[in-house]
């Protein structure tokens, strides 16, 4: 019978969960992440999963996989020798960029900006010219171009992009570019912008078609070496990789244009939040994962993922959507400072990484982290072992953190308990910028958090905004994989129109974003996706006329041709309102036609838990001095394996498990649901929500 | 008479001990509330100057309007003495009028509202915001006309008003102003744009305060300026030395063929105070060129310099303010008397920078950086397309960020904080032109062991005809290198015409005709080298020439030689590193390129293709007004 398997590697540990299509039964593994191979890791896991399910790998029809080797490739600087085509006139498009400088005023005097991803010795100008509206102004000079190719050939590129003024309106004069270069370059792979990103802009439609050049070689051969090495352990495997929107590419379609894969890896949390949180009745969802470095959140409405239009990784912003999660420097390794000048606590964005680790790792960490407060605050008991086998070194975690205690004046508990606060400040400042910032009240959404370390701040978080319930997933550590687990097939086609509203009709509108879901549905098709499964929703982007900002509307065919351009205008103004309190008696404009298209996903049979009564009396495996909200407590701590169904798990308490740790603060009360989900609530839930309805006037 | 502040609830806050990490959490979401207010401005506006380009300035202050968060400091303060009338809850205010405001917005283009932020029944807090708009009205499109000798002819002036009272829309007084402008529906945006940022801060001020309790949160703002003092203090006794140090640079014209004007500094420590003193400084233009500086303002400049060159970790806020001491004599460039003309002022507002960094750098070389704020160039193109539909666009170009202690200066850059270019496609697909050419200029960053960064070359293909305006300056005086680096390359403007013929244009001119097929050639300003050109790694230089940054022949300025493509003689490459040391003199802290302004002006002509700019002359009434002033407040003028 037929098995599907979610991957995800990361930088410690590669999670796999393997599904059974038909009954929908699930097996997971973490094994051991092998950097210099990720295969190898990847066939470990294999090996481990299907052991504990009793079957043979053959059996796995899909792979799908989530992964950072597009990320890293970006981050380390170790991409392909990209050469570039320009227009005439137009060679330093990644040299001035947006001639932005950072850090606000005088920020300039520390400002060190990176070099292009196309060195300028690599860059080349084609003589041509094209217009805004797409008229050829100046015909392509080929033999000039043939030329300036071959003097490029000894530059030894190993990719190269063409990316020309105003392509997006007229392709023509790329394309031929491209030919020619294909006869003067061979063998050496050739993006262009009007495939790549056809919208308007040209640094960004050229910095997002160098870095597709830049990542291709080693996502290609990462990804072939993988599909390989899956063929020799599973026949007829079909590979697929995340895509940063939360969809899903097949294996070709990935090493083509890896630049949609740069949010691979967080993509597959969301997905995997999501599905547990749709499955505990929650479809509005603010999402957090903690890791050692970083956490990345997002927000979800009503069950679907909010997505943006560009992708930043590093100091490079790219045009390539991606599930809206942003990242901040706050993590377990996060290091704890006290300047010297303002005697004031700072937290990250520095960290003491995987190595040397917090101090408490005992790997010569010396600097005081956020993981070393967690530990002198009691949050991880003697019986918790990270990633199951790690020793942690108290003394050591007590002799950092008490540095800052010095430092500030204070004990050493009341320190760590500082680390806390601001660590978990940090994570709203990221969790405001996906909700309130956005135009959306964060107590209107449930938490969930995954990711080690998610569920030792999940509480705290939830309090802060107001978001409640706090939601734990089952196997917090491996919600990745599940995610990408779960995932369907999906794909998009966008278009730039820039078109006043008076200067187009619904009918123009409705027969080009027809076309562009045919061309959308035609990969999936490829894919094996039935027709009658696919499903195609609309976007345009809009603004008013002289604007630069442009609002996703989604746009309902039938509507559009009931109404005509009111349809989209409506719903522009009404978002508009919403985000920034007016609308304006302005004309509207058309900026971008889209149509996404989706395949089926998977049905996973729900976990259920055992029911055990309120009392959780039996899952007790010890009690914890610890210190939560500015107090010493002595918590109860549980292993969360022997919670049943409907126990409920009072604060101040320590949950403990395989992989990861919750808290629940005093105050508080952790449900345990039938999904095997934890929900966190305040005591006096109902007495606060009572008062906070009151306060917005609903009843 | 100072405004009066109407307040409900009559009980004054309580000064309450905030624990530390309660002080950094509200200190950050107070950083998290001021950057919101620029996501929902940029998002809503649309000025290309705000929206594109971010000219634009948010802020949060405590409730003596004192900065808490934000970039330009306060001038809550300057408007309390300016506005004449009561401060309610629900009210917001809009001015335009710089000298109702002591300088606190610099021109009549900045539109500047503030809004107090009630909660129970008392102000806990300010939020204000000001920004860019395109068109004020006035003699010339976009309202910055350099031939302007009052203030009256930049455009509509608008003085403290009650915009908003107790939160009702005055829309007498927005469509009076608004019809007074060329470009009313995006000035109206811009407006509604503003007042959603300040309504946004507003409410993130209140829920702190739920969150926190009043006394709290007025006590931790309170605290946040209190942190800030001791570091600044700290920063001022290590860099500031007591004895005077001197500095002057140079607005080369005012537009009106005279020039170059002086601005001159002198600074020093006494005890934990640092002054400075602008004496010295020429008399005010008769053009526009004059910049009402708010002594605040400057602090706030000073500080934020100190701050980045020495420990950019410090959140910078008000709290310093009373350890720095400004003067400004009135009646000067920097202090001018109403009614003098204003509008062109971002000439001397960017020299200030250069200025502070030579002030700060002569007690310590080190951290020098070399000279880049030539200021932020503005092209202007207007007039009726063929389907007699008005166009204007504004846009503020960009240059050669200096070469600095940390490392070399990007090209073409831009030195104000979060301004962008406007993407060319944009710009073609809204505007009657084509831009050729959008790269930067080789050899036009100063030499240095880290080099200064090229100037920006732009060359504008007009579609229609029409009339341009440029407003740039550094074209006779240069961006000076520092610590043995070499100055910068001077701005050059060419009209090509398409009947063949070729026009230099100066750097301050309005009503350029231009034709269809007309090409301009801008080039802007390059960066101050910082440090020996000699040092810097050979490896470096040939990187730079294989790019095309700089040219073989700019090479040897770093006694480099090499071939086009980078490859470098090594031999010979010592042998002209070792014969440039035997020669030059000794190392100049200062490059600035000229010896004395007279030898300068004697080169001119032949460098620049203009006749030398003429001695200033200056207004007598101002003058004598200046000095009955001077008298008034027992000062000597001087």
């Amino acid at each position: 019978m037929s098995y599907r398997l979610g991957v995800d590697v990361g930088g410690t540990f590669t999670d796999l969960l393997l599904v059974h299509e038909k009954s929908g039964q699930t097996w997971s593994a973490k094994v051991p992440s092998t950097p210099a191979d990720q295969s190898i890791g990847v066939l470990n896991g294999i090996q481990r999963v299907c052991g504990r399910a009793g079957i043979d790998p053959t059996a796995i029809d899909h792979v799908m996989h989530g992964t950072t080797i597009a990320t890293n490739t970006v981050l380390t600087g170790t991409g392909a020798r990209c050469g570039l085509v320009t227009t005439k006139g137009y060679k330093q498009v990644l040299q001035i960029a947006r001639s932005y400088v950072p850090g606000g005023l005088g920020g300039w005097i520390i400002y060190n900006k990176s070099l292009p991803m196309a060195p300028l010795a690599c860059t080349i100008e084609a003589d041509e010219r094209v217009s805004a509206k797409g008229e050829i102004v100046k015909r392509l000079d080929e033999k000039a171009l043939r030329t300036s190719l071959r003097k490029l050939k000894a530059q030894n590129i190993e990719a190269l992009t063409v990316s020309l003024i105003n392509s997006f309106a007229n392709p023509s004069h790329e394309r031929r570019v491209r030919e020619i270069a294909r006869e003067e370059l061979l063998g050496t792979p050739v993006s262009i912008s009007s495939d790549v990103v056809p919208e308007m802009q040209e640094y960004e439609r050229t910095v997002t078609t160098v870095a597709n050049s830049y990542v291709r070689p080693r996502v290609d051969r990462y990804v072939n070496n993988l599909k390989a090495k899956l063929g020799q352990v599973a026949k007829d495997v079909k590979l697929h990789i995340l895509r940063s929107d939360g969809g899903l590419a097949s294996a070709s379609s990935a090493a083509e244009y890896p630049v949609n894969l740069l949010m691979s890896g967080p993509a597959g949390g969301v997905t995997g939040a999501l599905w547990v949180a749709v499955q505990a009745g929650f479809p509005n969802l603010l999402t957090v994962d903690v890791g050692g470095t970083s956490t990345d959140v997002a927000l979800i409405q009503g069950g679907h993922p909010r997505l943006r239009r560009e992708t930043t990784v590093g100091d490079v912003t790219v045009r390539a959507s991606s599930v809206d999660i942003r990242t901040i420097g706050a993590g377990g390794g996060s290091i704890a400072h006290v300047p010297e000048l303002t005697k004031a606590l700072r937290v990250g964005p520095q960290s003491a990484g995987a190595d040397p680790g917090p101090a408490a790792y005992n790997r010569g960490g010396t600097e005081p982290t956020v993981a070393d407060a967690n530990i002198v605050l009691g949050y991880l008991p003697e019986m918790q072992k990270l990633g199951g086998d790690m020793v942690l070194n108290r003394e050591l975690a007590y002799m950092v953190v008490k540095k800052v205690g010095t430092a500030l004046g204070l004990n050493v508990e009341q320190a760590a308990q500082g680390i806390y606060n601001i660590v978990n400040e940090n994570m709203v400042g990221a969790l405001r910028l996906v909700s309130v910032e956005q135009g959306y009240d964060p107590r209107d959404y449930a938490l969930i958090a995954f990711g080690g370390a998610g569920p030792l701040h999940a509480n705290a978080l939830s309090r802060l905004l107001g978001s409640w319930p706090s939601i734990i997933p089952p196997g917090p550590g491996v919600l990745c994989a599940l995610g990408d687990a779960t995932t369907a097939v999906r794909d998009e086609r966008a278009r730039t129109y820039v078109r006043k509203f008076s200067e187009t009709s619904a009918k123009e509108i409705d027969k080009i974003l027809k076309g562009l879901a045919s061309d959308a549905s035609r990969g999936l098709e490829e894919e094996g996706v039935k027709k009658s499964e696919i499903t195609t929703t609309y976007q345009v982007d809009v603004r008013y006329h002289g604007q630069g900002l442009r609002l996703s509307v989604e746009v309902n065919l039938a509507e559009l041709q009931k109404k005509g351009l009111m349809a989209i205008s409506d719903k522009f103004d009404e978002e508009h309102k919403r985000l920034f309190t007016f609308a304006l008696p302005l004309e509207h404009e058309l900026v971008t036609l889209r149509a996404s298209v989706q395949g089926q996903g998977i049905k996973i049979k729900r976990q259920t838990l055992v029911s055990g009564g309120s009392d959780p009396k039996a899952a007790v495996v010890g009690k914890q001095k610890s210190f939560m909200d500015d107090k010493g407590v002595t918590a109860t701590v549980y292993d969360r394996a022997k919670l049943k169904s409907g126990n409920r798990v009072r604060g101040p308490a320590i949950i403990v498990e395989m992989d990861s740790t919750t808290i629940i603060l005093p105050k508080h009360t952790g449900h345990v649901e039938k999904s095997g989900c934890i929900l966190i609530y305040p005591d006096n839930y109902k007495a606060q929500k009572k008062v906070a309805s009151r306060k917005s006037g609903k009843k | 008479m100072p405004a009066s502040i109407v307040q409900r609830n009559k009980k004054s806050f309580k000064k309450v001990k905030v624990d530390t990490v309660t002080i950094d959490i509200i200190e950050s979401a107070l950083r998290n509330a001021r950057y919101e207010m620029d996501t929902v401005l940029f998002r809503t506006a649309m000025s290309p100057g705000i929206r594109e380009q971010h000219d634009e300035f948010p802020m949060i202050a405590n409730t003596e309007g004192k900065m808490v968060v934000g970039q330009f400091g306060s001038f809550i303060w300057g408007f309390m003495q300016g506005y004449d009338g009561t401060v309610e809850e629900g009210d917001i205010f809009l001015t335009s009028d710089p000298y109702s405001v002591n300088g606190a917005i610099s021109h009549a283009n900045d539109w500047l509202m503030l809004m107090p932020v009630y909660h129970n029944g008392r102000i806990i807090a300010w939020s204000a915001m000001f920004g860019h708009m395109t068109d004020v009205g006035g003699k010339v499109p976009g309202s910055l006309p350099t031939d302007g000798t009052t203030i009256y002819e930049d455009g509509i002036v608008v003085p403290p008003v009650k915009i908003f009272k107790g939160g009702k829309l005055n829309d007498d007084v927005l469509r009076v102003v608004l019809h007074n402008c060329r470009l009313p529906e995006w000035n109206l945006s811009d407006f509604n744009a503003i007042t959603a940022a300040l309504r946004t801060a507003g409410t993130r001020c209140i829920e702190i305060a739920e969150r926190f309790g009043d006394d709290v949160f007025y006590s931790a703002m309170d605290a946040m300026l209190e942190r800030n003092k001791r570091a600044m203090r700290a920063l001022i006794r290590q860099n500031v030395p007591e004895s005077k140090q001197h500095f002057e640079d140079y607005i080369c014209d005012d537009g009106l063929n005279m020039g170059p004007y002086r601005i001159k500094c002198s600074m020093w420590r006494e005890g934990d105070n640092c002054i400075f003193d602008f004496t010295g400084t020429d008399p005010q233009s008769i053009s526009s060129i004059n910049f009402l500086l708010n002594e605040e303002m400057f602090k706030m400049f000073a500080g934020i310099y100190m701050i980045m060159v020495f420990d950019p970790q410090i959140l910078f806020n008000d709290g310093f303010y009373d350890l720095m001491e400004v003067r400004i004599p009135p009646g000067t460039l920097l202090k001018p008397l109403k009614p003098a003309a204003l509008s062109c002022r971002t000439h001397a507002l960017g020299r200030i920078f250069d200025i502070l960094a030579g002030l700060l750098g002569q007690g310590n070389p080190d951290f020098m950086c070399g000279a880049g704020f030539s200021d932020s160039p503005h092209f202007m193109y207007s007039g009726y397309d063929k389907n007699g539909e008005w166009y204007q666009l504004y846009q503020i170009t960009f240059g050669g960020i200096p070469g600095k202690p940390f490392g070399d200066g990007p090209d073409g850059h831009s030195l104000w904080p979060s301004f962008t270019n406007v993407p060319n496609e944009f710009l073609e697909s809204y505007f009657p032109l084509r831009i050729d050419i959008y790269e930067t200029i080789a050899d036009t960053g100063g030499a240095g062991k880290n080099r200064g960064g090229n100037g920006l070359r732009i060359g504008y293909r007009f579609l229609e005809p029409g009339e341009i305006s440029i407003h740039d300056d550094r074209w006779l005086t240069y961006p000076w290198g520092a610590n043995g680096g070499e100055p910068g390359a001077r701005s050059r403007k060419l009209l090509q015409r398409a009947d063949g013929t070729t026009r230099l244009l100066p750097s301050k001119i309005d009503h350029v005709k231009v034709e269809t097929g007309d090409v301009l050639i801008a080039d802007t300003w390059g960066g101050g080298g910082w440090g020996d050109p000699l040092e810097r790694d050979a490896a470096q230089v040939s990187f730079d020439v294989a790019a095309g940054l700089v040219t073989v022949k700019g090479a040897r300025r770093y006694g480099v030689v090499c071939n086009a493509d980078g490859k470098v003689d090594q031999v010979a490459t010592e042998a002209l590193r070792t014969e440039i040391r035997m020669k030059r003199g000794p190392k100049k802290i200062f490059d600035r390129g000229f010896e004395s302004i007279e030898e300068l002006k004697g080169r001119c002509k032949a460098e620049t293709g203009f006749d030398p700019p003429a001695q200033p002359h200056f207004t007598k009434w101002a003058a004598v007004a200046a000095e009955a002033m001077m008298r008034k407040k027992g000062i000597k003028a001087a």
